[in-house]
């Protein structure tokens, strides 16, 4: 157990912690298109890309919220131990962790209208991610781009509230692709 | 390499920063203040955009470094050496071959491709702060998306000058929600914020970083009887003859004669390499700049 | 036929080779050691410490010899330093009742339990050059008395006793700090004090006065300034309890001011508060009259329009490090911005002057 624990984070820190947050600027940046992360082993239900994430943005400062299933003592320990985050009831938190069904998105904070920022980002985790199904318009988008979404009405609302509201990663395996606020669903 | 950790800064600092950079994007055009880093540089000489760039550098990158558009300025070779020295990275001139592109005051000519970043110096990053200098003021502003003071004076410079008097820094909206000051790269380079590469933007000493994704919607704010202009000096290159350029100009005599020349040294150079030569240019000669 | 400019790198180089050979001045005159600015530039040495926000007299003494003496850019060296620093934790609050104190004088009470004591002050020093310094800097032979062993408590503590000063009410358990989390108005009280104590003396000194000649008087009194070494402390998990780290020398100082109350709620007086570190008592006096020019809203008082209430002015402003950079930063090149300017001048002047032409043609 303590060693499992200690296993999974980040070898070299500062250098993949470079290449990860490339890779998710990369995806919120241009939403719909799926990226590759390495160098996470987390306890399961956690994907590669959902713990490479966690390594890579949380820390003390960031009270994380563990969705149902993900929220396991295992699980726990392993953030605890790489990152230091604070666990947080939804409301109060900076990220949060799970499966779609498990992420009611009237749970989080969509910001303020002086401080749209503070806000809730969702890390989704998905048992399949394609370029394909619902169509995504807006910035970041040359046209048009496809992404497997879980939902289309529930985006569609979340982006509505602009500049406020929730964005989204979504992760399977070691492939992850974001959804901000801004992106339009059809 | 160095004592220091890589790019400088600690991790801590660099997540702190990333997270800011993901909800600049999601929120394009939209200051996210962030808790500023004292650098070993002074406020107000590229301390945002140094930070912006340690967070976002990898160790396989290339970074180049331009201050009015030319690589060889004090200040840019001494931000360039700082991440030479910090980070160990390869860096170069020439624009097609750089992945991170930290600028102050200038885009490059040459159009950026989706796999470039184009990270901007920030002085005041507020685009209505000469107009309301208190940032509790300009904050409800931007919250109850109520530009009408920067029409206001947009309007006022056309009944005073019969024109719009600002020259750079020029505001733009982006994505038709929030108005953003751009840095003070002239009003020539606007129509370049609307790109294929992802735009950063870092202001140290103010606190604030912003990010434009790629293909979002910039707007220069204008009215339809005077709308926007990016305009440049009405001459050519006398280096490489370019027409299409930003055009620095040199005083180069007692008797204040004038000549005219790229802003963009990485493009003259480039334009006098392939043989294009100016009214006061001479061949390209390697050794001799 | 032009040549372009270039040599930005060549240029910087000699720069700072010049430099470092002005620092050093003429090298048949001894050169300065650190230790000897630790000890005989100790005021200086405290500013930095105070606006450095870093408590390390060697490197603070350092920063001054690299700097050459210039103490905003020795702050500013020490700040970068600062930055780079592990964060190991936090302390426990220092507890200033129970400083040991070089100094402590009371404008309020003539005398209180502890005593007034003067300390090494230029209080009363006549302002005359000494030139028997220029040739032998020893200072003699002191009598030294015993230390002081009595409780010194908080002069304020007395008027807290008959309710005469109004409470502070304790804050966050655990404060922001100014130097990890962006900046927000209005700011609290825990964020204003920790932005005025590592802001300019010399601004902190001007606002101070400003307020003293009639922009937002509020008639302070010093009730104490005390100057000494507290012990810090700090709480270590494994052992479960606060063990003594260290000791740093601070200057308090208390301001008691005009007194508030109504028909309803007897008057009492109110308080500024400066801490600094270091010996620094102009910065702490300074410190004490802005803060209590700051609490204007929180006391019930008007806005009376002064630059020593604007919690966003004061704030925005003070902080030399950030001042310096802003202003010395319209040194670097401002080719493009200023050529945009000059295309738009000529076009705007072509424009009246047609016109002035059209209409003098008619």
């Amino acid at each position: 157990m303590q060693a499992q624990l200690l296993e999974g984070g980040f070898v070299d820190y500062s250098v993949e912690a470079s290449h990860a947050f490339r890779a998710v600027m990369t995806a919120m940046a241009r939403p719909g298109e799926i990226v590759q992360v390495l160098g996470a082993l987390p306890p399961a239900p956690m994907s590669v890309a959902a713990g490479v994430v966690v390594l890579t943005l949380c820390d003390q400062e960031t009270p994380i919220y563990l969705a149902n299933r993900h929220d396991t003592p295992q699980m726990r320990d392993w953030i605890t131990f790489h990152t230091g985050a604070p666990f947080a009831a939804p409301q109060d938190a900076m990220f949060a962790l799970g499966a779609w069904d498990a992420l009611p998105l009237s749970d989080f904070g969509i910001g303020s209208a002086e401080y749209p920022d503070r806000s809730t980002t969702l890390i989704v985790e998905r048992d399949s991610l394609s370029n394909e199904g619902a169509i995504l318009q807006g910035p970041g988008i040359k046209d048009q781009a496809q992404l497997s979404l879980p939902a289309t009405q529930a985006f569609q609302n979340n982006a509505t509230l602009f500049p406020l509201g929730v964005d989204f990663m979504f992760t399977c395996d070691d492939r992850l692709a974001a959804l901000p606020r801004t992106t339009r669903i059809s | 390499m160095s004592d220091y950790n890589f790019a400088y800064l600690d991790e801590q600092t660099k997540r702190m920063i990333r997270r800011a950079i993901l909800k600049g994007l999601a929120i394009p055009g939209y200051q996210v203040p962030f808790a500023s880093r004292e650098m070993p540089m002074p406020y107000g000489w590229g301390t945002g955009g140094v930070q912006v760039s340690a967070a976002v550098l990898t160790p396989e990158d290339t970074f180049k470094v331009i201050d009015q558009g030319a690589d060889d300025t004090t200040n840019a070779v001494s931000i360039r050496r700082f991440f030479q020295k910090t980070a160990g990275i390869a860096v170069t001139e020439a624009t097609s071959q750089a992945s991170v592109i930290q600028t102050r005051h200038r885009i490059p000519e040459e159009e950026l491709s989706a796999d470039q970043i184009l990270v901007y110096q920030v002085p005041i990053p507020e685009p209505l702060r000469f107009l309301e200098p208190s940032e509790v003021e300009t904050r409800k502003m931007h919250a109850l998306e109520e530009y009408g003071l920067m029409h206001v004076k947009l309007y006022e410079d056309i009944s005073q000058h019969g024109d719009i008097a600002t020259a750079y820094a020029y505001p733009v909206k982006v994505e038709g929600r929030y108005v953003m000051d751009p840095s003070p790269i002239p009003k020539f380079d606007n129509p370049k914020l609307e790109m294929a590469g992802i735009q950063l933007f870092g202001a140290g000493r103010e606190q604030r970083i912003y990010a434009i994704p790629p293909y979002t919607q910039v707007v220069s704010l204008d009215f339809d009887d005077y709308p926007f202009h990016p305009s440049k000096a009405d001459h050519a290159c006398d280096l490489c003859g370019a027409t299409d350029s930003y055009l620095d100009e040199l005083i180069v005599d007692d008797a204040g004669g004038r000549m005219f020349m790229c802003s963009d040294t990485d493009y003259c150079t480039t334009r006098r390499k392939q043989g294009h030569i100016g009214a006061q240019g001479v061949p390209y000669h390697e050794d001799a700049a | 036929m032009y040549v372009a400019v270039k040599g930005g790198e060549r240029a910087i180089d000699n720069a700072h080779a010049w430099l470092a050979q002005e620092r050093r001045g003429d090298t048949s005159v001894p050169e300065l050691s650190v230790a000897q600015i630790r000890e005989q530039m100790t005021l200086a040495v405290n500013r930095v410490m105070a606006e450095g926000s870093l408590y390390d007299p060697d490197l603070a003494s350092l920063a001054i010899k690299q700097a050459r003496g210039d103490i905003i850019e020795a702050i500013f060296l020490i700040r970068a330093y600062r930055t780079t620093l592990p964060r190991f934790g936090g302390s426990e609050p220092i507890d200033t009742g129970d400083m040991q104190c070089d100094r402590r004088v009371s404008a309020t009470f003539k005398d209180a339990p502890g005593g007034q004591i003067l300390g090494p002050t230029f209080d009363y020093t006549h302002r005359l050059l000494d030139f028997k310094l220029a040739a032998d800097g020893e200072a003699g032979d002191v009598t030294l008395a015993e230390p002081q062993t009595a409780a010194m408590p908080h002069i304020m503590s007395f008027l807290g006793r008959e309710n005469l000063i109004q409470p502070e009410h304790a804050g966050q358990a655990v404060p922001d700090d100014l130097t990890r989390t962006p900046l927000e108005l209005p700011a609290s009280r825990a964020l204003r004090l920790q932005s005025l104590t590592r802001g300019d003396e010399g601004f902190l000194l001007g606002m101070a006065y400003s307020t003293q000649r009639g922009y937002a008087r509020n008639h302070a009194f010093v009730a104490e300034l005390r100057i000494g070494a507290v012990a810090v402390e700090m709480d270590i998990p494994e052992l479960g309890f606060a063990i003594e780290i260290g000791e740093i020398t601070v200057t308090e100082c208390e301001t008691v001011n005009q007194f508030q109350g109504s028909k309803t709620q007897p008057p009492q007086f109110t308080r500024g508060y400066g801490l600094v570190f270091g010996m620094t008592e102009r910065k702490a006096i300074s410190m004490a009259l802005v803060d209590r020019a700051l609490r204007w809203e929180e006391l019930g008082e008007d806005n009376l329009g002064a630059p020593a209430q604007d919690e966003e002015f004061v704030l925005y402003h003070c902080d030399n490090i950030q001042a310096t950079g802003f202003l010395e930063h319209i040194k670097l090149p401002h080719y493009v911005d200023f050529q945009s300017e000059l295309e738009l001048i000529r076009k705007l002047r072509r424009e009246v002057q047609s016109n002035m032409c059209k209409e003098a043609a008619e």
